[in-house]
């Protein structure tokens, strides 16, 4: 099963649209410089356009490229895994545990550092907490239950139970706390650092070895459990790779960006607009690219309103995803997989 | 060709934990050139007989051994939600227990899979993705997926469900040409007792007491295995036929030959008339097709009919 040729040219243009979004990226912000300028100049002489590129702008525009590409990976696998078309990488309710310990860590005021709250070392380290916790209860879920639905099942009841005791926080939270919290729950890209990045990037290249080693497991599970034990997959621990690397991808990313929300469900679907195939040989390094150039694009368009104003990233995620996904949706009669 | 046995099981109890066993000491074997029909009423356990046997469901106590190296290819009733997947690559699916992890596929498996295709004859259909067919084609692409698993043993559940009389035809005649002309053992649960009985050659009944009775479908027929378990109403499996109920109180004698003379007698029957040979009525079915009755000629059925409701009638009960 290899690309068929009508999609060859779409495929090298997926290449190209993150290296181009990238590029944009670098360009857009306050202070208005050339790439050219920075690379002839920027590097070797130091300075301002020095410091604005290295520790601003190349960490955010990196951390796009790498939490897009791990949600759009994390989003394939679990549709595929649950064989639903509304399946994301939150879905193992990993989200919601990184939500539950960030918000206990801003009421118990445990994350000592003030200012923007997602730069804090603090918050990310409670996010980890968290998402590692619902981690281990998932991996363990995945090892007992043979049903894949019942694992979804699973994780939405985590979700549900994590989002009940956030809800209590909140409750008898002090509003300072909450800004912070719902700040933090807006998503971010913009506060991470470069041992921070590194983090996501290995994360991303652990999972992706999972992956690339399971993609016999992952097409076979679109024929269903009985097919693919038939054609010799060992569903139980298949699965138990499959969520472990969903896991990595959804924890790290949660823990240093926030919950960005519907990245991963949506570009699956954006992906298949232009390959509408079903083959992971293709999918994989299509939704990550996919995913590199959505959250580049979101993150452009964050910064579009104004030269000072910028605007949460969810929103903009789901308001540039939503209405693609629902004319998609309307437009191809079937929901697909 | 010398028969191996393909598929055996020797006292076999199946059925899930904490239940109680849906079958008991079940002894059952194929061998390679069978059609065997696996039938029984609904809820018997069937589904769960055809996962046992292709060990996709451990049986309780036993053990179901296969005659061959590998798996047995399945055509199940599970829905296969990947309307993206072309014709060509479900069928390769069928080479996945052949090729290493990373789905590199040699020649020899491209040629499989174009066989494949081909003897069920869906070679056109290859690059079409699988919501552009109909069901039957699905299911015919279903059938050349499990023969591109080159396995010896293929189980089907319901295979020929939700199809037209068509496709139900077509998919039981390749079953059979796969069974006898290149040897597969073939085992499929189905409902269609009209095709299975003619097409199959051992039938498996499943009786709602753990049991599986098996032997040639005229033998079950004939010594009532079949009248026990499916103690159908109106339906006389022995002719074949659907009893009606004669309301009408009007018996008819019926001459004539051929296929007009048949359907006419169902006809007659279906509209609660009474045929008997010895009745002073006669309806002469024409050598043109047509019918004579009472000194009428009738060329249209639809007349002969009224006709025969009007006079009908108008005779007193008596008659």
């Amino acid at each position: 099963m290899s690309l068929p040729k009508k999609y060859r040219l779409i495929f090298v243009a997926l290449w190209f649209l993150p290296v181009l979004l990238l590029v944009l990226h670098l360009h857009t912000g306050t202070t208005p410089f050339s790439l050219q300028h920075i690379l002839l100049n920027g590097i070797r002489e130091g300075g301002i356009a020095r410091d604005i590129m290295l520790y601003f702008r190349l960490p955010k525009a990196i951390t796009c490229v790498l939490a897009g590409a791990s949600l759009g990976l994390g989003g394939l696998l679990m549709q595929t895994l649950f064989r639903n078309a509304m399946a994301g990488p939150d879905m193992l309710g990993l989200s919601a545990g990184a939500s539950l310990t960030v918000s206990l860590a801003l009421i118990t005021g445990v994350q000592a550092l003030p200012g923007v709250a997602g730069a804090s070392a603090g918050m990310a380290a409670s996010a980890s907490a968290g998402a590692a916790l619902v981690f281990v209860v998932m991996m363990a879920a995945a090892r007992k239950i043979r049903d894949n639905t019942a694992l979804l099942i699973v994780g939405l009841m985590v979700s549900a139970a994590a989002s009940s005791v956030v809800g209590v926080i909140q409750y008898y939270g002090r509003a300072a706390d909450l800004q912070a919290f719902v700040v933090w729950t807006m998503g971010s890209v913009g506060s991470t650092q470069w041992n921070e990045i590194i983090v996501i990037a290995v994360c991303l290249v652990m999972a992706y070895a999972v992956v690339y080693r399971h993609i016999k497991d992952l097409n076979a599970w679109l024929l269903g459990d009985n097919y693919a034990e038939n054609l010799g997959v060992n569903l139980v621990r298949s699965r138990f790779w499959v969520v472990a690397a969903t896991s990595l991808l959804t924890g790290a990313v949660t823990a240093f960006c926030g919950p960005i929300a519907f990245v991963g469900v949506a570009v699956p679907h954006l992906v298949r607009l232009a390959f509408p195939l079903s083959d992971h040989k293709i999918m994989v390094p299509a939704v990550m690219l996919g995913g590199s150039a959505l959250l580049l694009m979101c993150d452009l368009l964050a910064r579009l309103p104004g030269e000072t104003h910028i605007l949460p990233l969810n929103a903009v995620t789901s308001l540039v995803g939503a209405p693609v996904v629902i004319w998609m949706v309307v437009r191809s009669k079937k929901i697909r997989m | 060709m010398a028969a191996t046995v393909v598929l055996q099981a020797d006292t076999v109890d199946l059925g899930y934990p904490r239940q109680l066993p849906l079958f008991e000491s079940l002894s059952l074997a194929m061998k390679s050139g069978d059609l065997v029909c696996l039938m029984g009423p609904n809820g018997v356990g069937k589904s769960t007989l055809i996962r046992t046997l292709a060990q996709l469901h451990p049986p309780s106590k036993g053990r179901i051994l296969w005659g061959f190296r590998g798996t047995p290819a399945l055509v199940l009733t599970d829905r296969v939600s990947a309307p993206h997947l072309s014709v060509r690559e479900l069928v390769t699916y069928g080479r996945y227990p052949h090729v290493d992890w990373h789905l590199r596929l040699r020649p020899e498996d491209e040629d499989i899979i174009n066989q494949s295709l081909d003897q069920v004859g869906i070679s056109d259909l290859s690059n079409k993705k699988l919501f552009e067919i109909s069901d039957g084609q699905l299911q015919l692409a279903m059938i050349a997926r499990a023969l591109a698993q080159q396995s010896p043993l293929i189980i089907l559940d319901e295979p020929t469900a939700h199809l037209d009389l068509n496709n139900r035809v077509k998919i039981m005649t390749l079953l059979k040409s796969l069974a006898h002309e290149r040897g597969k053992a073939i085992l499929l649960a189905s409902h269609e007792l009209d095709l299975a009985l003619q097409m199959a050659d051992v039938v498996w009944l499943a009786t709602p007491h753990g049991q599986v009775k098996t032997g040639m479908p005229e033998q079950l027929v004939l010594n009532g295995a079949f009248d026990e378990l499916f103690p159908l109403k109106g339906f006389n499996l022995k002719t074949g036929r659907v009893e009606h109920h004669p309301h009408r109180n009007l018996r008819i004698a019926v001459h004539g030959q051929s296929y007009t003379h048949l359907w006419t007698r169902s006809a007659l029957a279906r509209w609660g008339y009474q045929l008997d040979e010895d009745a002073p009525l006669t309806l002469l079915v024409t050598e043109q097709g047509g019918w004579a009755i009472n000194n009428e000629l009738f060329t249209d059925l639809t007349q002969l009919y009224q006709y025969l409701d009007q006079y009908a009638s108008s005779s007193s009960p008596a008659r």
